[in-house]
């Protein structure tokens, strides 16, 4: 479903990911672990057209997110590592929105909206402004959301970011959901192994914009000889703190405004 | 055509969800229409023998519609900071259409503030010299509102932060207002001045406004016209290409 090779991205000399290849079969639940900064983010957002690489192939969906944009972005359904609801609409009106931009008829909207929203749990809450929502209640509307086109493959990127256990089952047990039941390919980034160990079927970890391991999690634990994905996770990435660090994003930001400033 | 009408239709929601802003964009312009019809309408009267209510109005009814629409673009400041910008962005339609729905919805709203701008204007005592051309007036109200809707959108995809926003506010768009002929008569203006005034593209459109409510046209309805489209098309473009090249 997805076919990275020799994925390269440099904001002027700084690589944030290099030479990256690996592939996501149809129906797999695949996990995208790595330091803060180490790439995950900007790999994302290649492969969901908002970025352009500097060297390298992908594919999604058969697709090239470079040449054909419009058929990649129909393709999948995205959680942002940030809020990206409009807070002064409805939960309603935001769902439908969605819709409309993806081109699904009034009918069908209608329909699945409600269908999704009960599956969020939401569907009583459906007329009140999102800015009154608590964060599980966002990010449970914002996977909504990304299903509503009935997408083949569903992005998270940190989706249960800052979330409290419930919610994060929660949402973990409607995305494994729709795993099974229409065989949705899921490709996520978290920090939290412990979710990594229950969901996914095969992780890649990304250091320093380079693959390190492309696996089972089980497979990982038995080759590093670790008990647990987490001490497997260390091993492998060391036990620096990257945060000092600035990420890939920052880094563009930062250039951003120091060329503009010249 | 879906697109940008729900694009539009957003516009509109947020807007009527928070009502404080139809307030504080509304009060402006009357509170503007009031202290100059109090402070200089004597002096007006003296001057020329006209009423300055009469020749200001059309300037305070674009005062009620250049701002708000100005705001409206530049709200892509907002979006881009909490995130909206990028679902917009993600999703398989072309930008220009985002933009033109954008704008449409922006100019809409402006349109809306100026029309309680003109029903305030007409209780205070405002006359207006040919009723049959009052579609025509609103049409350039529109036309008014879809330029600066325009200029929002152009600095709304150059701005990175929201705090450049009120300076952009105070030092671009508040001397394009005073430097027009929103507030002043043109014609026993200083040479120099006068060019000024006349260059500025806003001046184009509060004319075509004033011509169709009361005192006829200065430049002409035709220049005016001319000018003022295609400055808004220069900036429609402008404002497509610079939000095509915003990196979600």
């Amino acid at each position: 479903m997805i076919e990275v090779y020799e994925l390269s991205k440099k904001f002027g000399d700084f690589c944030a990911v290099d030479r990256v290849s690996f592939s996501v079969p149809e129906g797999v639940i695949f996990g995208f672990l790595g330091p803060n900064g180490a790439g995950k983010t900007t790999t994302i957002r290649m492969l969901t057209t908002m970025l352009r690489p500097t060297g390298g192939r992908m594919l999604v969906d058969g697709h090239d997110p470079v040449k054909e944009q419009y058929q990649v972005r129909r393709s999948f359904g995205i959680v942002f590592q940030d809020p990206s609801l409009d807070e002064e609409l409805t939960a309603f009106e935001n769902m439908d929105f969605h819709g409309v931009l993806y081109g699904l008829p009034s009918w069908e909207r209608r329909q699945n909206i409600e269908k999704l929203l009960c599956l969020v749990e939401l569907e009583e809450r459906q007329d009140e402004l999102v800015k009154f929502f608590s964060t599980g209640m966002k990010r449970r509307l914002e996977v909504a959301r990304a299903l509503l086109h009935q997408p083949k493959i569903l992005f998270l990127d940190e989706p249960t970011l800052g979330l409290d256990p419930q919610t994060r089952k929660r949402i973990w047990d409607y995305i494994k959901d729709l795993n099974q039941g229409q065989k949705l390919t899921v490709f996520f980034t978290t920090h939290y192994l412990d979710e990594v160990e229950r969901a996914a079927d095969q992780i890649a970890i990304i250091d320093q914009g380079r693959i390190i391991v492309n696996d089972t999690p089980s497979n990982i634990k038995n080759k590093t000889g670790s008990s647990s994905l987490e001490d497997a996770f260390i091993l492998l990435t060391g036990k620096v703190i990257r945060d000092e660090d600035p990420s890939a994003m920052d880094r563009m930001r930062l250039r951003r405004k120091f060329r503009r400033k010249r | 055509m879906n697109v940008i009408y729900i694009i539009w239709l957003r516009q509109l929601k947020r807007d009527l969800h928070s009502r404080a802003w139809i307030i504080a964009a509304f009060g402006q312009p009357v509170m503007y229409l009031l202290a100059l019809t109090f402070g200089f309408g004597p002096f007006y009267q003296k001057a020329s023998g006209l009423n300055y209510l009469q020749f200001l109005v059309p300037g305070v009814i674009s005062m009620g519609i250049i701002f708000p629409a100005v705001l409206s673009g530049m709200e892509i400041v907002w979006d881009r900071q909490f995130g909206f910008l990028k679902e917009t962005l993600v999703a398989p339609v072309s930008r220009f259409k985002i933009v033109l729905g954008r704008i449409l919805g922006g100019a809409t709203l402006a349109l809306i503030r100026g029309m309680l701008v003109f029903i305030f204007c007409l209780a205070l005592g405002f006359r207006i010299e040919n009723t049959a051309l009052l579609p025509v007036a609103f049409a350039w109200m529109f036309f008014i509102a879809v330029f600066c809707a325009s200029i929002g959108t152009v600095i709304g995809s150059l701005l990175e932060d929201i705090q450049s926003f009120q300076l952009m506010m105070n030092f671009f768009i508040m001397p394009f207002f005073l430097f027009s002929n929103a507030l002043f008569p043109l014609d026993r203006l200083p040479q120099g001045m006068r060019t000024i005034v006349s260059l500025n593209p806003l001046s184009h459109g509060i004319d075509g406004l004033r011509g169709s409510l009361t005192h006829g046209f200065f430049f002409g309805a035709g220049a005016d016209l001319c000018v003022l489209g295609i400055f808004t098309a220069i900036l429609f473009i402008l404002a497509s290409y610079l939000f095509s090249l915003i990196e979600p």
